[in-house]
């Protein structure tokens, strides 16, 4: 296996290993559609028609992006520091609740230029510290975030059923969940914000969090690769004991890298809840915690590549939706299980391909 | 000697990727003799001694056992061969017995019952017969380092093995669990057991061997009765040239004092005491060697200078601001006083493989300026600042885009030692400043130390290499068991003095 | 008297029905984990077993070859983890979370695909179910029975077999059992067939023996319960059975006080208790009672370079 050594260009590594890792994935897929007995390409057909046929579809696909972006770049930044978050899950649940919240406190007294900033914050913050007890329990106490993350999400979820049907509960309702948000918490949707400038776009559940989620993109961006603390937080990530010999302290750094995480996994809530169900749900993080992980790694952990990565997973989103509306044998489950296959072969295959072609190019250059 | 050796290599060849670690090798291991094989590190004497215990596959030539071609896939076919192997790093399991480290691969059946009963009694008599006493109950983690390394040979000696290998054994050694070993080897050589002693130190060549092989840059370039030769002579067959030990350089220019370390103790978290009642000096102009046999506190020690461990008891101060248990301090404010420290371990702690060289040119000045303005990094100030730096200490390739993994030894710790001088530091503590790196680096960097010397700054060496800390130091600390033990003004040291104290035999 | 017998029979009971693939599930794990290959993995096994039994009970009729079903599809995902992580040496918690969300759609896609019920397998009826062997109140069928003997089966191998000598040493110190001319490869191998077996029977049991059909998400984090009684029981068969128990006893105190009031107390929360398992387990980790060291090379691919 010496081959896994051998390296190869950088353009390859960069570009060319992932793009055949997703590739595999897909062709993966590909035959499990063949086997229920639907045509593939027509399956992609219907998909990509789903995803990008209309404005509206269009609209959507974006939506789904918004929390891809978010999931996705919690995951690279942990990921960066060398933790493995897999508690995105808790960490958007808890995000919602904390802005739920902010908002429910506070709609009645403050305006939304006001309030939405506010609610934004909450959602960060909660999210940051349900990371925080994980990261607190990695830097204090030496146990492994991977186990504590898992966990964390499961105590997040009964946390919330509890809270939802005991204590949020609108009064005289029969589901779970809290009374209306006022319009103060309200995020514009995407059409509304652009018909007051004179565009008319179909109507979607797109909403202005997606200039968050490109907001954080830069953000995690400067912060990784332009900053003193990311230049330290990728030094612990790569290298513990550099990063100590260079006075960076490990304890704090643990802690500032998982609630970064958390609070960006948080933003999930506000573009869920604050920008389209106007009040608090249930299960509103529907897997995007999980994604999160295929999403980082699809995109190399680089805020560039995860806003591909997200698109890509967005559209999968939307137009798996409308592939099952138009196959019944088809589930919208289809697209977790790329999800999936994502994670296998970005990750814990990514050098399958590798020997492979490492002779290829060799082949070539000789 | 019978008519077929113990082991033939004919034309052994191994690559890794670009490099040619082992060219060509042929060698004769003799029946019941102790056969030394020297070399610098990196010469290839452990990969090949990996190949002939099928650990690694070989690329090209044969191993013949005792006259038979011998292919070896795995460490199953060495050991069937009756091949065994002492690593340099333990192959021990920490938390099994002794007794569980030693079936374990030679169980004697599916259950373990039987197995164990009849290794107790086997153990036993081993340990009578060679004089290896060790007790089977205890766990490996508790043993000490020497124990460790019995229970090492008792497991080949268990295995039956009438070859044995032992590769750099006295690295983790004290002299006298060293001279304790040789006598082990002695009683093996006795009873038939043919021994291979791969080692850097003459001194054991000398001391343990009948005959001995040089390699040079993966070639064997001679073969040697020992007692025919000299270490002189071996020296340079090792090298390929007559060994320059003397550095030309003036006197030291002693200046102000610029650390001041009294009764420095560390205990670690086993109540073991790394470090016991250290005091030092370390003023201006002057380079202060530490010597002595690598685990004896030295590399606590850097760490607790560089502000990376807090002293249990005792107190430094360094340019003015003192440091005690009470007062912790960490190795950025140590920067800001003007120390600056060149890590033991550069792949461990002085660098990032998986980042630019330029990355690793700021690594412990990153939130500085100018690299660090208005909390922003910049780039390209970073990247002028590291071509600067290549420049000076000529590390090729000059390309700060570079993956620092990707530089060769010398040239990466001419790139850390480079970081580290920049800042023309008052305080630069240097941990094995040439360790895994090529003669010709060695001279330069054994000469920018000195020059730094000149400027003005206190430079604290520390080196397991007795010859580096001769030539470079103008004073020599001598470090034992977490003491200081000694201490000797250039000029008036000596190897075998300097030997003596090492060992703890000899207080000056 | 006969009240209180039967109050204590059926906690009893309870606590065995819902401890089981626990049981089973953390003896798989604990095989994986002292090999040194971590298995987050172990809930996307079970869920897929689970799945693959049901379906194929009620197409052949027979549980036992559901059973039979839901080990060879516990067995595919392990070997794909084995492939991952031993033979391409990948990250091994990222394995296991892609087996995890595999399996949670494939399940429903499948079932979606061949049985058209939005995911769930159609109802196992007589024969296709395995049903109690002794006790008809208490649900106590034979896989239930299979879990209690795996435990100092478990047990009785890691401690006094040559594999289980070779199976800890390779968890602690892969490079000591490979320069001891053992494949460390093969070893892991058989580490992770063993939990893969485990699991399916743990799988099998939910949809085909303790459940009538398979439904969607049905293990519902039952794998990591498992995982976190792995970690209470610090690596050892007997201590994590004991916290196999402990969770499924909790499990089973949540649905007796569901809507009770206890006095002085109130009304306690359902979920608090259904959390407790994972927050005792944080508590653990957190080292306030007392210390669980994970096997030394859990986690890290074994790399040599030929």
């Amino acid at each position: 296996m010496r081959a896994l050594r051998r390296p190869l260009p950088p353009w390859a590594d960069i570009v060319l290993l992932p793009v055949i890792n997703v590739a595999l994935a897909f062709l993966t897929v590909g035959v499990l559609v063949a086997l229920i007995g639907v045509n593939p390409l027509h399956a992609l057909k219907l998909l990509i028609g789903g995803a990008i046929g209309s404005s509206e579809s269009i609209g959507y696909t974006l939506y789904y992006t918004t929390n891809f972006i978010f999931t996705g770049l919690a995951v690279a930044v942990a990921f960066h520091a060398g933790l493995f978050n897999i508690g995105g899950e808790g960490q958007a649940y808890i995000g919602g609740l904390g802005c739920g919240l902010a908002v429910l406190a506070l709609d009645r007294y403050l305006p939304g230029w006001i309030l939405i900033p506010l609610a934004i914050a909450a959602a960060a913050l909660f999210g940051a510290a349900w990371a925080a007890v994980p990261a607190w329990m990695q830097a204090w106490r030496g146990s492994h975030v991977v186990i504590t993350t898992i966990m964390f999400n499961f105590v997040a979820s009964a946390l919330m059923v509890y809270l939802m049907v005991n204590v949020l509960i609108a009064p005289g309702s029969m589901t779970p969940q809290s009374r209306n948000f006022g319009p103060a918490g309200k995020i514009p949707s995407m059409h509304d914000a652009l018909h007051t400038i004179g565009i008319n776009v179909a109507p979607s559940a797109l909403n202005l969090s997606i200039l968050l989620a490109i907001l954080c993109c830069v953000g995690v961006w400067v912060f990784l690769w332009h900053t003193p603390w990311g230049y330290a937080l990728r030094t612990m990530g790569h290298n513990p004991e550099a990063a100590v010999y260079a006075g960076t302290n490990l304890k704090s750094m643990t802690m500032l890298a998982m609630c970064l995480s958390g609070g960006l996994a948080g933003f999930v809530g506000v573009n869920e809840l604050m920008g389209v169900h106007q009040r608090i749900v249930l299960d509103f993080p529907a897997g995007y915690g999980f994604a999160g992980i295929a999403v980082a790694l699809m995109g190399r952990s680089h805020p560039f590549g995860i806003v591909l990565a997200a698109l890509l997973f967005g559209a999968l989103q939307q137009g798996g939706a409308e592939l099952a509306f138009e196959i019944p044998s088809m589930t919208r489950e289809m697209v977790v299980v790329i999800q999936g296959l994502v994670i296998l072969f970005s990750g814990a295959l990514a050098h399958l391909p590798r020997p492979w072609l490492q002779s290829l190019l060799a082949l070539r250059s000789s | 000697m019978t008519a077929a050796p113990a082991i033939e290599l004919r034309g052994i060849d191994k690559r890794f990727g670009s490099v040619h670690a082992v060219r060509g090798v042929s060698l004769v291991i003799e029946k019941g003799a102790i056969t030394g094989i020297v070399g610098e590190n990196g010469a290839g004497k452990s990969t090949l001694m990996s190949i002939l215990y099928g650990l690694y596959r070989t690329d090209g030539g044969e191993i013949l056992v005792e006259g038979e071609s011998a292919p070896m896939d795995s460490p199953r076919d060495a050991i069937a061969r009756g091949i065994g192997m002492v690593h340099q790093h333990f192959m021990l399991v920490d938390t099994f017995t002794v007794l569980e480290n030693l079936v374990l691969g030679a169980e004697g059946g599916p259950l373990l019952a039987g197995g164990l009963a009849a290794a107790r009694a086997e153990l036993l008599r081993l340990s009578r017969e060679y004089g290896l006493t060790v007790d089977p109950d205890a766990r490996v983690a508790d043993l000490s380092v020497g124990e460790q390394q019995r229970v090492e040979i008792l497991k080949v000696l268990f295995r039956g093995a009438r070859i044995l290998i032992l590769d750099e054994p006295s690295a983790v050694l004290t002299p006298q669990e060293t001279d304790q070993l040789f006598r082990i080897l002695a009683t093996l050589k006795e009873r038939g057991v043919s021994v291979v002693l791969i080692t850097h130190k003459l001194r054991e060549i000398m001391a343990a061997t009948d005959c001995v092989y040089v390699m040079r840059q993966g070639q064997v370039v001679a073969e040697r009765r020992t007692a025919d030769t000299n270490p002189e002579e071996l020296a340079e067959l090792m090298v390929g040239r007559k060994v320059r030990l003397e550095l030309d350089k003036a006197a030291p220019q002693r200046g102000e004092v610029r650390l001041e370390v009294e009764h420095l103790s560390l205990v670690d978290f086993r109540g073991v005491r790394l470090l016991d009642d250290i005091d030092l000096q370390l003023r201006a102009g002057e380079i202060v060697g530490i010597a002595g046999v690598s685990g004896n506190g030295q590399t606590e020690l850097l760490q607790v200078l560089a502000g990376i461990r807090a002293p249990t008891s005792g107190r430094f101060t360094v340019c003015g601001r003192t440091v005690d248990a009470a007062h912790a301090i960490d190795p950025g404010e140590m920067r800001d006083l003007g120390l600056a420290h060149v890590p033991e371990d550069r792949h461990r702690q002085g660098m990032v493989a998986a980042f630019r060289a330029s990355e690793t040119s700021i690594l412990g000045y990153h939130d500085e300026p100018p690299f660090s303005h208005n909390y922003i990094l910049s780039n390209p100030v970073v990247g002028a600042h590291c071509a600067k730096l290549m420049e000076q200490f000529d590390v090729r390739p000059r390309l700060p885009g570079l993956l620092s993994g990707n530089f060769s030894g010398g040239n990466q710790q001419k790139l850390v030692l480079a970081r580290e001088m920049a800042r023309k530091p008052k305080v630069l503590l240097v941990g094995q400043p040439t360790r895994g790196v090529d003669i010709g680096a060695i001279e330069f960097i054994h000469r920018e130390l000195v020059k730094s010397r000149d400027a003005g700054c206190a430079v604290l060496v520390v080196s397991v290499e007795l010859d580096e800390i001769l030539s470079l130091a103008d004073r020599i600390l001598v470090m034992f068991a977490g003491r200081i033990v000694g201490e000797v003004e250039q000029g008036l040291a000596d190897e075998r003095t300097l030997g003596l104290m090492m060992t703890g035999a000899k207080a000056a | 008297m006969d009240e209180a017998f039967s109050f204590v029979f059926l906690m009893v009971a309870a606590t065995l029905r819902v401890a089981t693939p626990l049981v089973l599930c953390a003896m798989g794990g604990l095989f994986s984990e002292k090999s040194g290959i971590i298995d987050v993995g172990l809930e996307g096994k079970m869920l897929m077993a689970a799945f693959f039994g049901a379906a194929t009970a009620s197409v052949s009729g027979s549980a036992w070859v559901g059973v039979a079903a839901a080990i060879v599809a516990a067995e595919a995902l392990a070997l794909l983890h084995g492939f991952a992580c031993i033979t391409w040496r990948g990250n091994q918690v990222v394995s296991g979370v892609a087996i995890n969300i595999i399996a949670a759609g494939l399940t429903v896609v499948l079932g979606n695909a061949w049985f058209a019920r939005g995911g769930q397998t159609p109802a196992l009826v007589g024969d296709q179910r395995l049903m109690s062997l002794f006790f008809p109140t208490a649900g106590d069928n034979a896989i239930v029975y299979l879990a209690l003997l795996s435990v100092p089966a478990t047990w009785w191998i890691i401690e006094r077999t040559r594999f289980g000598l070779r199976l800890r040493a390779v968890g602690e110190m892969p490079l000591a059992v490979d320069a001891a001319g053992i494949s460390v490869t093969w070893l892991r191998y058989r580490a992770v067939l063993l939990c893969g077996l485990l699991a399916g029977l743990a799988g099998a049991y939910l949809s085909v023996a303790q459940g009538a059909g398979f439904g969607r998400d049905m293990t519902a984090g039952q794998g990591f319960i498992a995982l976190a009684a792995i970690i209470f029981g610090k690596w050892r068969p007997f201590p994590a059975f004991g916290a196999c128990l402990m969770f499924g006893l909790l499990d089973a105190i949540a649905i007796r006080l569901q809507g009770v009031k206890v006095s002085g107390i109130g009304e306690v929360p359902v979920q608090l208790i259904l959390a407790l398992p994972y927050l005792l387990t944080m508590f653990l980790l957190a080292g306030f009672i007392g210390r669980a060291v994970a096997p030394k090379a859990a986690g890290i691919p074994y790399e040599k370079e030929r």
